[in-house]
């Protein structure tokens, strides 16, 4: 089960501005049904303010992809077309609260679908740049083909290159195998073809070796057995950051009714006045333990908090 | 509300019988049964009930026969590299193009790496077999033919028991995915010439974790997973007890209930599958209706995606599953469907319910009211749909976006 935000799922029970839009401005038709996923987006443009008044769409589509077609609506209606155009996918993502990896594609068919119906609007021819060829990255639709002509004409040799100029293999992982056949296939021809030098190209065996940790210097059993240790404070650091740490305390304490005052500090021992509601009260233990573990936690040293 | 589950064959919920049987060999007898102890003893007792009681549901002539396994996949995953192994001279394996991916992506890595051949049988519409080309595929050089019982998404049958003995004829070995058929069809093992058959705890109510490979005597077998002596030195590891004595106990209640199956569930599959086709239009059955388990409904709903469909039923307490590409995070519709040639825009809307011995009619009723709610809703968002108040498609031209 996917694990889909309370926004996409509010948007895919309750999509808003679906069906079919009379006399639309602009039509855009994206997607494909042998890939799971069509969209029509539907535009009714102002032409004397080049403003988007109204959005419709339909999907073919999992839960994602209707979600993204009406927070895609949402987001361009009211806005102008030059507006518009300036939103990216991951608008549309954020917009949501955010899409499963896997289902980000879903946002780029609502980004190719705004400029699709812009261009239908404006009487353009809309192209988009993907090309026949197996679709390697499912999730952001990156094919053989493109990631063939990023490595070669950046002369790409690692797989984490590949994923910073085409995004591919940057979500779900899944496809990584995949790039690195592509990678492995590109390089060598660039190899013969003498654009690279062979001791450059992508080493799979290379990229198969176990990656060293930086050294602990410890061992991780005594990290657990030695108190956590920050860099040694003078009395008087350790004193002001007593004082903040309570002060930050107090307001909480007051909204209960009691409060807190540092009295003095001898050592590893934090004295405090506790007073109002605090005192007396069967959960004074509790705000000791409360305030000391605060001081501990911002001081990185064990203390006692006595109240005197 | 009662959740309505039916989507067993995806799994299924262990029976509390084989729960009870289970529990006291995680605390009191919590021996291995390899110790000379008394601890010990006393588990490989159970153990031996166990391998007997799911001998008798294989209808299998010896228990030994019987290797314990972690589940389907690791038991498809021995069968065959244990037949390539075994036999030096045969280098080629025959399958079909609806395997689960247990035996289809084995397939493809010893394909690419180990340089063998793979012969991917088709089928037609119906999901049937093309027998003609598998009798064409089998030769000198085949090693083992592995046909699966029944497919797990269509609940399609395979005539194993005439597969086997035509690979036999061309002296291959012969392995059968039968991990949605034990439990739900009657079987009997000794009487066929099926060499190997893999079967899943889990998909007949017994534990995850646990399945079996079936190899009949005299088959040679190459271990998967090398180490200790366990399973006659079959399959190293100490025998996961709780799982084997809780998968006994669930074969002993699949072969009680195995009449139910063929009758009373199978009359709750149709009369969900009749009632869904006669109040929802654009829809149809697939896979092959003569020849099918019991259990298992595949229905295509056109011009809607899968997933919407089956988020909408959970929302309604329903759970089934489907073959669209976005429930598994790829974008093609399920291998299997597109095997059959089944259109795109039915392939992605097509919904399996599967049941089992623990479904009533009172689930039927329920997915009845709630589905021509939810398909209709879905179509009244699909640019692929166009009511024109007499529920019919929109013509292919209508809407044909460009592929991004």
């Amino acid at each position: 089960m996917w694990e889909y935000s309370e926004k996409v799922q509010e948007y895919f029970y309750n999509p808003k501005n679906a069906g079919v839009m009379e006399n639309a401005s602009g039509i855009g038709d994206v997607g494909a049904i042998s890939c799971g996923d069509a969209l029509r987006l539907m535009i009714k443009v102002d032409p004397a303010t080049d403003t988007i008044t109204d959005a419709r769409f339909q999907t073919f589509g999992c839960g994602s992809a209707i979600a993204s077609s009406s927070a895609l609506t949402e987001l361009i209606i009211g806005k102008t077309i030059a507006e518009a155009l300036t939103l990216t996918n991951q608008d549309i993502a954020d917009f949501l609260g955010g899409l499963p990896p896997e289902k980000m594609h879903c946002s780029v068919m609502g980004y190719e679908a705004l400029r699709a119906a812009v261009a239908n609007y404006r009487g353009e021819a809309w192209e988009d740049d993907h090309e026949e060829g197996a679709l390697v990255c499912k999730c952001f639709g990156v094919d053989e083909g493109m990631i063939e002509r990023a490595v070669r004409m950046n002369g790409l040799t690692t797989l984490e290159q590949v994923t910073h100029f085409t995004k591919a293999g940057g979500s779900c992982a899944t496809c990584i195998e995949g790039i690195e056949e592509v990678l492995v296939k590109t390089n060598a021809a660039m190899v013969a073809e003498g654009l690279l030098d062979a001791a450059e190209a992508f080493d799979p065996d290379q990229a198969a070796r176990p990656v060293r940790r930086p050294k602990a210097g410890k061992s991780p059993l005594a990290i657990k057995l030695e108190p956590v240790s920050k860099p040694k404070l003078t009395n008087l650091q350790r004193i002001r950051l007593i004082e903040e740490a309570i002060e930050g305390l107090r307001p909480f304490l007051r909204q209960d009714g009691g409060d807190c005052e540092l009295i003095d500090v001898e050592g590893d021992r934090v004295m405090v006045k506790l007073s109002g509601a605090c005192v007396g009260c069967q959960m004074a233990s509790i705000t000791v333990n409360g305030v000391q573990e605060r001081l501990i936690e911002k001081l990185g040293q064990p203390l006692r908090v006595i109240p005197v | 509300m009662r959740p309505v589950y039916l989507d067993n064959n995806a799994t299924t919920r262990v029976d509390p019988a084989a729960v009870a049987a289970m529990l006291p060999f995680f605390t009191e007898q919590f021996g291995n049964a390899s110790s000379m102890h008394a601890f010990g003893a006393s588990v490989g007792g159970a153990l031996k009930t166990a391998r007997r009681q799911l001998q008798a549901l294989l209808g299998a002539e010896h228990d030994h026969e019987i290797i314990y396994t972690s589940g389907g996949t690791e038991s498809d995953n021995t069968a065959i590299l244990s037949a390539l192994e075994t036999q030096g001279q045969r280098t080629e394996v025959i399958t079909s193009v609806v395997e689960h991916p247990a035996i289809l992506a084995l397939c493809d890595w010893l394909e690419k790496h180990k340089g063998t051949t793979v012969h991917r049988i088709p089928v037609d519409a119906k999901g049937r077999l093309d027998v003609e080309a598998y009798r064409k595929a089998l030769g000198p050089k085949t090693a083992i033919a592995s046909i699966m019982w029944a497919n797990n998404e269509t609940g399609t049958l395979f005539p194993v028991a005439r597969l086997a003995e035509m690979a036999h004829e061309a002296g291959a070995l012969f392995h059968t995915d039968a991990v949605q058929a034990v439990g739900k069809l009657p079987i009997d093992l000794k009487s066929t010439e099926i060499d190997m058959l893999s079967l899943s705890g889990h998909k007949l109510h017994g534990p995850k974790g646990i399945g079996a490979l079936y190899v009949r005597k005299g088959v040679r077998l190459r271990p998967l997973i090398r180490g200790g002596h366990q399973e006659r030195g079959r399959r190293a590891g100490t025998e996961n007890a709780p799982a084997i004595i809780g998968l006994g106990k669930a074969a002993e209640l699949a072969l009680a209930h195995m009449l139910d199956e063929q009758t009373r569930v199978k009359a709750l599959r149709d009369r969900l599958e009749q009632g869904l086709l006669q109040r929802i239009g654009n829809s149809f059955v697939t896979g092959d209706p003569e020849h099918r388990l019991p259990n298992t409904a595949n229905i295509a709903f056109e011009f809607i995606e899968g997933e919407a469909i089956l988020l909408l039923l959970n929302r309604a307490g329903i759970a089934a599953s489907s073959g669209s590409a976005c429930t598994s995070g790829s974008l093609e519709p399920s291998h299997v469907l597109r095997a059959m040639k089944v259109p795109y825009t039915a392939a992605h809307g097509a919904i399996r319910f599967s049941f089992s011995r623990e479904n009533g009619d009172e689930d039927v009723d329920r997915v009845l009211e709630a589905m021509p709610g939810i398909i209709a809703n879905l179509r009244s968002l699909s640019p692929f749909w166009k009511e024109r108040g007499q529920d019919r498609p929109a013509p292919a031209a209508a809407f044909n976006p460009t592929y991004a």
